[in-house]
């Protein structure tokens, strides 16, 4: 029988070989041309963990630090991994429903993929922190990342330092060269933005071997691949924390601005933007439940006037009107004109003057310290009847020439982003706006003179209008940053505009001086008589620009000292009437902190006095109005309806409710029907300080 | 085992050899799945905590049983045959009233102290025997049905109460008797015909139910067009390919799906689903719906993908010794017993693992060989046992770990964790070794 079956021995063996001819084949398949096993290894057992550097530091100019990091910690997820995960136990850790669980990890799927970490929950306070750090181990796929977050030890000058926050699609897009990843964070404005690049230093990346249950193991090849995060560099700018803390004081309850160089190097010492906000509200996890509100609010906190307002510069523009005509040997100091209380050489046009008692244009000095309307309404058009450039078009072209040189009608290109340049318009608007070049003349744009017509500029171009000035014709281009932290050569090619003098035109020291002096006749007998700084001699010119929507826009600008100046301020004020009523006393007071340090007692009463001026417009008190009320409205609703709960929950009226986060932790719950005080000590208490104080205010 | 060479006259040597070396693998690849470079390596091993530590007892403990069994009289095997084999019988009936559950299935006995006998596993050994003292019977005509009906009963009873205790895997060991059959005499039709089954429910899976169909009827008008003359004179032949392509349809219409849908678990469907590719959708599965009301989870293929992500990482050569980081990481479930072979193919890549089968071709050949020098039919029908038995195990073990056929729970010899697998397959091969060794002495 053996040997009958003796060739099926062979058989057998066959097919033992051909099995194993199979299996050598898909070894071969899978351990050799299949590139995809090595990598889902990869994405298996190394865990990349991202080191986030410590964001650098922006520093005033007596190294106080305008800003910190503390850190703070994200919850990540992967989402291919978050199988498994006790979904109930994190959606009542996070106190969020499973539809919005579901709809972040859709989100994250969408923005990162499936296998790559995104950000979950952004920035969790102490107490999240806690509660998660103890359940971590229910949710596989989430991790804890730690990251450095902004806080404002001086809450001070939050337009300027600006803010950042997560980066979306868009921005990613852009800056796909330099390595962002989804959940990182970079500036979204101010010098926060424009420094990005410095402040940001390199993130790190390690390595980790971790296990089946995400649990780490160990370094992945003992950190051979790690790479050890770069500190951003630390910024040092020219602000000054208390000056700007002053204007910023002084401002409140206004809506303007104030700008403060130093002309010697262009650094600028303080700018405000009123109204402004507390740049801690849009840190970490405040920023979510702000955001909105600051967007929306009508008088526009996040809207850096400083650098975006365009107002018609008023009387504030006659000394360049007065330094062109000199420059152009059109007047000389003494140069005078008889005004009986207006311009009346135009016919049509008539420009009315603020004096009319004779002499008080009789030179170029009493001219600038009366702010004689008609005597630089009747330089202006000497300017641009000039013989030498033959027609009005041209003549007009020379003095937008001037204009841009002064630095109006263009950008400064201050270190911060969306500068804007304002308006010195072309002669085609002018074209246009007449209807041929022919139909025009100085007559026509006459108010351009004294700073009106369509001409504007934003407070940091009359600043460094002041600057030039205060020279005698140079300046440094404005700017936050004096020097970069371990500065590179790319920094300072970046810099070198910052720190090389622009020259203005060649108008001679002694035209210069002629204006000096009208400036400083301004603070002694002129318009600005009134405001007095203990111990120093400045110059000064007031400006009232017209405002066709309502009251008048105080405008101010001066530097001091007298001799040797080192600091040079515009101030605008809008509806703050004359200029010396609201917008002198505080350039004033900036001047006065800038160079003695301190507040004279007198200072401390004006303070006082001008930090409590209230100046905002009624169209934006009743929006606030409007507003609050809404609020209110809403939130009696809501306590209403909690109220109608508990009526009808009689049997348990103890019992708390879900819709009870109005009151405020730890107060008895009001009983019954008793709504209507609780109404409003509900409304009371949502409402911020500032907000309670306006409304009170606002009352008869 | 060195002892024996000097009591024992005539034991093969080469087969001892290649025994160790694969133990010696299988501790090391255990070693590499559990070591995690904590403290003196030399120490864990010893300390009988960790469970290279344990598999080394448990090698120790079959180097004594293989000891005895090879110096025990050849003689008491034949004449034992019959009751070792109602004696397993008995123990997985046992199982049924003093079972332990294990991993979903209760097949384990407990032995207490910790250790557990799979009787299934020791019961291949009694089958083998008691097959081969059935087959060498001077009165079993093995060409006869009722002979060859006899010797599919002894070795498919086994693995009915195997399926019966949720251990299906094992009980496809048992089909390998089917290899020793083929062997002894029994005609090739029914391993074509199996073969052919298997193809077709492959085929069920991989092509959409009607276009099979008509490859179907396709294949069956071209035998018919090309044996028109034989069909012409022999009417009987159109209607065995008619007869064929009938059943063939109705399997892959009908059986098929009911065997996925009505036989199998849903698991088990879902994981042949999963080898080819395949999504099983278990609200179909009928069984899974009467146990529970509930929809019945779908399982994914986590474990063998896995498997292969485990052995693909190794490459060519391999990450190195106690360098894989899927082992590392715990990623391959059930690492130590069934999928084992990860850990060498992810240390020791492509090389390593080619190496390795090699060993193991090595062996089932030189069991063949073995086989074949026999000349008492008991023992060349229980080799060959030995021989399927164990190819079976390799065949499908690996061929789950790559991604090639559906996990059914099957160990590697020799290599996987665990004392029962390792003291049967000694226990199967010393057996041989001491009959091989007395082959001259008797013809049985």
């Amino acid at each position: 029988m053996s040997v009958f079956n003796q060739s099926r021995s062979r058989v057998i063996q066959i097919i033992i070989g051909a099995v194993f001819i199979v299996i050598t084949f898909q070894l071969i398949n899978l351990q050799i041309f299949s590139s995809k096993y090595k990598l889902a290894a990869e994405n298996n057992a190394i865990y990349r963990k991202i080191v986030y550097p410590d964001r650098g530091i922006i520093f005033d100019r007596k190294k106080r630090a305008l800003l910190e990091n503390t850190i703070s910690f994200d919850l990540i997820v992967t989402p291919s991994e978050s199988k498994g995960t006790d979904t109930f136990a994190l959606c009542s850790i996070l106190n969020i429903d499973t539809a919005e669980y579901k709809k972040r990890m859709r989100d994250a799927i969408f923005k990162n993929t499936r296998v790559k970490p995104s950000v979950f929950e952004p920035l969790l306070n102490a107490e999240l922190f806690a509660k998660l750090t103890e359940n971590m181990y229910k949710f596989p796929g989430f991790v804890l990342n730690e990251r450095s977050v902004r806080t404002y030890p001086y809450n001070t000058a939050a337009q300027l330092l600006g803010y950042i926050a997560e980066v979306d699609t868009a921005f990613l897009r852009k800056n796909h060269q330099f390595g962002y990843e989804m959940g990182d964070y970079a500036g979204m404005s101010g010098l926060e933005k424009t420094y990005e690049s410095i402040l940001m230093g390199e993130r790190g990346i390690q390595r980790f071997i971790r296990d089946n249950k995400s649990r780490i193991q160990g370094p992945y090849e003992n950190g051979l691949f790690d790479t050890i995060p770069v500190a951003g560099r630390n910024l040092f700018t020219s602000i000054d924390v208390e000056v700007q803390q002053l204007a910023e004081l002084l401002l409140q309850n206004k809506i303007g601005s104030a700008v403060a160089i130093n002309p010697r190097t262009g650094g600028i010492i303080a700018m405000v933007s009123s109204p402004t906000y507390n740049p801690n509200v849009l840190t970490g996890n405040a920023r979510r439940k702000n955001w909105g509100r600051m967007v929306m609010d009508t008088a526009k906190p996040m809207y850096n006037r400083a650098i975006k307002g365009q107002y018609p510069p008023g009387s504030t523009f006659k000394p360049l009107g007065a330094l062109v005509a000199l420059d152009e040997g059109l007047i000389t100091p003494s140069y005078g004109v008889g005004c009986g209380g207006g311009y009346g050489a135009c016919g049509g046009v008539y420009v009315r003057c603020e004096h009319h008692n004779p002499g008080h244009a009789a030179n170029l000095r009493l001219a600038l310290a009366n702010s004689c309307n008609a005597y630089f309404s009747d330089v202006f058009r000497k300017a641009l009847d000039n013989k030498k450039y033959g027609n009005t078009n041209q003549g007009y072209l020379k003095w937008k020439e001037y204009m841009n040189a002064f630095g109006l009608g263009r950008r400064l290109e201050v270190d911060l982003p969306s500068e804007d340049k304002a308006n010195i318009p072309d002669t085609s608007v002018y074209n246009k706006f007449f209807g041929g070049a022919r139909r025009w003349n100085s007559c026509s744009v006459l108010t351009l003179g004294i700073g009106q017509d369509k001409m504007t500029a934003t407070p940091l171009q009359m600043a460094n209008i002041m600057c030039i000035i205060a020279n005698k014709g140079f300046y440094f281009p404005p700017h936050f940053v004096d020097s970069i932290e371990h500065e590179q050569v790319e920094d300072s090619s970046f810099m070198n505009k910052y720190r090389s003098k622009h020259t203005v035109t060649n108008i001679s020291d002694s035209d210069y001086q002629a204006v000096h002096d009208g400036m400083h006749d301004v603070t002694i007998y002129g318009t600005a008589a009134h405001i007095k700084i203990p111990g120093i001699e400045y110059c000064a010119k007031t400006g009232t620009a017209q405002n066709p929507h309502g009251k008048n826009h105080s405008l101010f600008v001066a530097f001091a000292p007298k001799n040797n100046p080192r600091i040079a301020v515009a101030v605008v004020v809008e509806n703050g009437g004359y200029g010396s009523v609201a917008a002198g006393p505080i350039a004033g007071l900036i001047i006065e902190k800038y160079l003695n340090d301190t507040i004279s007692t007198v200072g401390k009463a004006t303070i006082e006095r001008v930090s409590n001026m209230n100046l905002i417009p009624e169209a934006i008190k009743n929006w606030y109005t409007r507003k609050d009320a809404e609020r209110a409205a809403r939130l009696a609703k809501l306590a209403l309806e909690e109220a109608s709960e508990k009526n009808n929950d009689a049997v348990e009226p103890n019992q708390k409710s879900n819709t009870e986060p109005l009151l405020e932790p730890g107060s008895k719950p009001v009983e019954g029907k008793d709504t209507a005080t609780k109404i409003k000590l509900n409304t009371a208490l949502l409402l911020g300080n500032e907000k309670r104080k306006k409304i009170r205010d606002l009352k008869p | 085992m060195n002892k024996q060479k000097n009591i024992s006259h005539g034991v093969d040597l080469t087969v001892i050899w290649l025994y160790a070396i694969l133990v010696l693998i299988g501790l090391i690849c255990i070693f590499m799945v559990e070591y995690r470079g904590t403290g003196d390596w030399l120490s864990t091993f010893l300390n009988g905590r960790s469970s290279y530590s344990k598999q080394l007892f448990f090698a120790g403990f079959c180097a004594f049983i293989a000891t005895f069994i090879i110096l025990t009289d050849s003689k008491i095997f034949t004449a034992f045959a019959n009751l070792l084999y109602a004696f397993g019988i008995l123990l997985m009936i046992a199982t049924f009233v003093i079972g332990k559950n294990i991993n979903g299935s209760k097949s384990w006995i407990p032995l207490g102290g910790g250790f557990n006998l799979q009787p299934v596993e020791i019961c291949k050994i009694f089958t083998a025997l008691a097959l081969a003292k059935f087959l060498s019977r001077q009165e079993t005509d093995f060409t006869k049905f009722k002979s060859q009906a006899i010797a599919v009963i002894i070795t498919l009873f086994p693995a009915v109460i195997s399926v019966l205790q949720h251990e299906s895997g094992m009980a496809l060991v048992y089909f390998s008797f089917f290899l020793v059959m083929f062997r002894e005499g029994l005609s090739p039709i029914v391993l074509i015909i199996g073969f052919s089954f298997v193809a077709l429910i492959i085929s069920t899976l991989l092509v959409e139910p009607d276009t099979l169909a008509i490859l179907l009827s396709a294949v069956a008008l071209i035998f018919i067009y090309l044996y028109r003359k034989s069909i012409k004179k022999k009417k009987g032949l159109l209607y065995l390919i008619l007869f064929i392509w009938f059943t063939c349809v109705g399997i892959q219409r009908f059986a098929v799906p009911f065997i996925f849908n009505n036989v199998l678990e849903c698991y088990q469907s879902a994981r042949v689903y999963s080898a080819f590719g395949k999504d099983y959708d278990c609200a179909e599965n009928k069984r899974s719906a009467k146990k529970s009301s509930k929809a019945p989870r779908k399982p994914d293929d986590y474990n063998v993908r896995q498997s292969k992500i485990a052995i693909g990482s190794g490459g060519f050569l391999g990450q190195g010794f106690l360098k894989g980081t899927q082992t590392r990481g715990k990623y391959v479930p059930e690492q130590r017993t069934d999928f084992i072979f990860t850990s060498l193919g992810e240390a020791f890549g492509f090389v390593g693992c080619f190496a390795f089968l090699l060993i193991y071709l090595f062996l089932l050949f030189r069991l063949i060989h073995i086989a074949e020098r026999q000349r008492s039919t008991f023992s060349r029908v229980y080799a060959y046992s030995v021989v399927s038995i164990l190819f079976f195990h390799i065949a499908f073990n690996i061929c789950m770990t790559i991604g090639l056929f559906p996990s059914p729970g099957i160990t590697l010899p020799f290599i996987s964790y665990g004392g029962s697998s390792l003291l049967s397959f000694t226990i199967l091969i010393f057996i041989l070794l001491r009959l091989d060794a007395d082959r001259q002495m008797v013809l049985r």
